[in-house]
């Protein structure tokens, strides 16, 4: 009832606009349940998975402790340090800022899947051969994020480098290593060469 | 942290949804891109006991030209509209400030509704709909209504949005015949910007006819100031005129200083921003003119 109230009070202040593209200003429809558990399929790394999950537990934990894949880390748990960052659909996201129900019936991809400790995908080659990590507890979100970035620009200059990593932090390299890590993994993609790349990445 | 408990709706209409708003509104909390929310939410700052989540409504995300304005869908994230071909071309100012929003990863999940109904003092995107006095639409149980930027934005995180409407889509008067810039300083890319301001001006030939600002991280909402505007109207954009801008801004604009920077030094770089977005969108504007007649020499395009 005090909804209504309110209502008719900020109609008078702002007229009504006719009803836009011929839609009814009044569709009545029910309002779906509210629930606090909800059954969800995703794609995780290219197996199908299905699970009931609690609707606040937030992707992250999904992967991390439903999942038992523990490469994603949390680290911040609100967006700022990146650690989370995994592929959504090949988009990088903060999986710390999403919740697991929000992601049934989309493709997921978390750093298990980029390589293995004996055969590593070029990003970590070029990583463990720049220094671009000491602890390791930011990598895995700075690898997605790169995976990502290099997809769309293959060949990128060390700004650009730098704004797309601008998401996230590490504590131990001072960064220099990352970025060097990130152009030389670009020269590894472009040409296909596992070893570190010959076109002079360090300025 | 985790967040508290809630209950959960996940609507795929905006019929659902605004049955769900009579029915839950005022001690629910719509769910966005989630970019700024979840941080609260898992601070436990927030503690909504019911979640709408809009993302499966998939009728609020468009971006479509109507009549010399771009509709921009309240669920299109602002990564999609970043790369939009429209927005790249019909609103430079927007295709500006997107880059500038969060990170990367903050733009892939982030919308442009949210950032607008969020109304964060910092924020670049109501700065944007403020310097173009764009409009959103929104819609209650009596029925739709639309709103100016100016009516829309009340004070730090407040808008005139009630509790039980939602915000539809946001309206930015196309302006690809004026020349345009956004700038900030923020302590990293991608930051919060400390002082930000989206200028927009037309010319006629060297002279500026009409000049817009509006600064965000400066107040409680986009802040517009018409006697600072007044001082290029009118003027070639001169160094001179642009010195007294500055100096206008400077002394008009009125911040509050907290951790991360001054009020004093915030309204030293608002007065430096200014005079240089100014600068930057009457050079743009003048480029597009001999552009246009270029091409309408050539004739052959």
């Amino acid at each position: 009832m005090k909804r209504r109230i309110r209502t008719a009070r900020s109609a008078a202040k702002h007229p009504v606009a006719p009803p836009r593209r011929g839609n009814p200003v009044r569709t009545e429809a029910a309002a779906p349940p509210l629930v606090t558990r909800k059954e969800i399929s995703v794609q995780v790394n290219g197996v199908a998975q299905t699970a009931e999950v609690e609707v606040r537990m937030t992707l992250v934990d999904f992967i991390r402790e439903h999942l038992r894949l523990t490469g994603t880390h949390v680290g911040c748990e609100h967006g700022v340090c990146g650690a989370c960052t995994i592929l959504l659909d090949g988009a990088p996201v903060r999986s710390c800022l999403m919740f697991a129900v929000q992601a049934a019936g989309e493709e997921i991809m978390t750093v298990e899947a980029l390589g293995t400790p004996d055969r590593l995908h070029p990003i970590q080659e070029a990583f463990r051969d720049h220094h671009g990590l000491q602890c390791g507890f930011c990598t895995p979100g700075f690898l997605m994020t790169t995976l990502a970035f290099l997809r769309e620009r293959p060949s990128p200059t060390v700004d650009e480098i730098r704004e797309a990593l601008a998401g996230h932090l590490c504590r131990c390299t001072g960064y220099q290593g990352i970025v060097e890590a990130v152009s030389d993994a670009a020269t590894r993609l472009r040409t296909g060469t596992r070893e570190r790349g010959s076109a002079g990445t360090r300025q | 942290m985790k967040p508290a408990p809630f209950q959960y709706a996940a609507p795929e209409s905006v019929e659902e949804t605004m049955a769900l708003l009579q029915a839950h509104g005022t001690e629910g909390k719509l769910l966005a891109g989630g970019q700024s929310l979840v941080p609260l939410l898992n601070m436990r700052l927030a503690r909504p006991s019911v979640i709408i989540d809009l993302n499966r409504v998939s009728a609020l995300d468009y971006i479509r030209e109507e009549n010399g304005e771009i509709a921009i869908g309240a669920m299109t994230r602002q990564r999609t509209a970043e790369r939009s071909p429209v927005v790249a071309r019909r609103l430079p100012l927007l295709a500006d400030a997107l880059p500038l929003v969060g990170h990367l990863q903050i733009r892939t999940r982030g919308t442009v509704g949210g950032s607008i109904a969020h109304a964060d003092p910092s924020a670049e995107l109501p700065a944007v709909l403020a310097a173009l006095d764009g409009s959103v639409v929104v819609r209650g149980p009596g029925g739709t209504r639309r709103l100016a930027a100016s009516e829309f934005f009340v004070s730090y995180l407040t808008t005139a949005l009630g509790a039980d409407e939602l915000l539809l889509e946001v309206r930015f008067p196309a302006h690809e015949q004026q020349g345009s810039a956004f700038l900030e300083v923020a302590r990293r890319h991608g930051d919060y910007a400390l002082v930000g301001v989206g200028a927009v001006v037309t010319m006629a030939g060297n002279v500026c006819t009409q000049a817009r600002l509006a600064f965000t991280g400066v107040g409680p909402v986009p802040v517009r100031i018409p006697d600072a505007e007044a001082v290029v109207t009118g003027k070639m954009v001169t160094d001179g005129v642009l010195a007294e801008l500055g100096k206008l801004v400077t002394q008009l604009i009125d911040p509050t200083g907290d951790i991360h920077a001054s009020a004093e030094y915030r309204k030293d770089v608002a007065g430096v921003l200014a005079r240089r977005a100014i600068r930057a969108a009457a050079e743009r504007a003048k480029t597009r003119q001999t552009g246009t007649q270029d091409r309408g020499n050539a004739g052959t395009r």
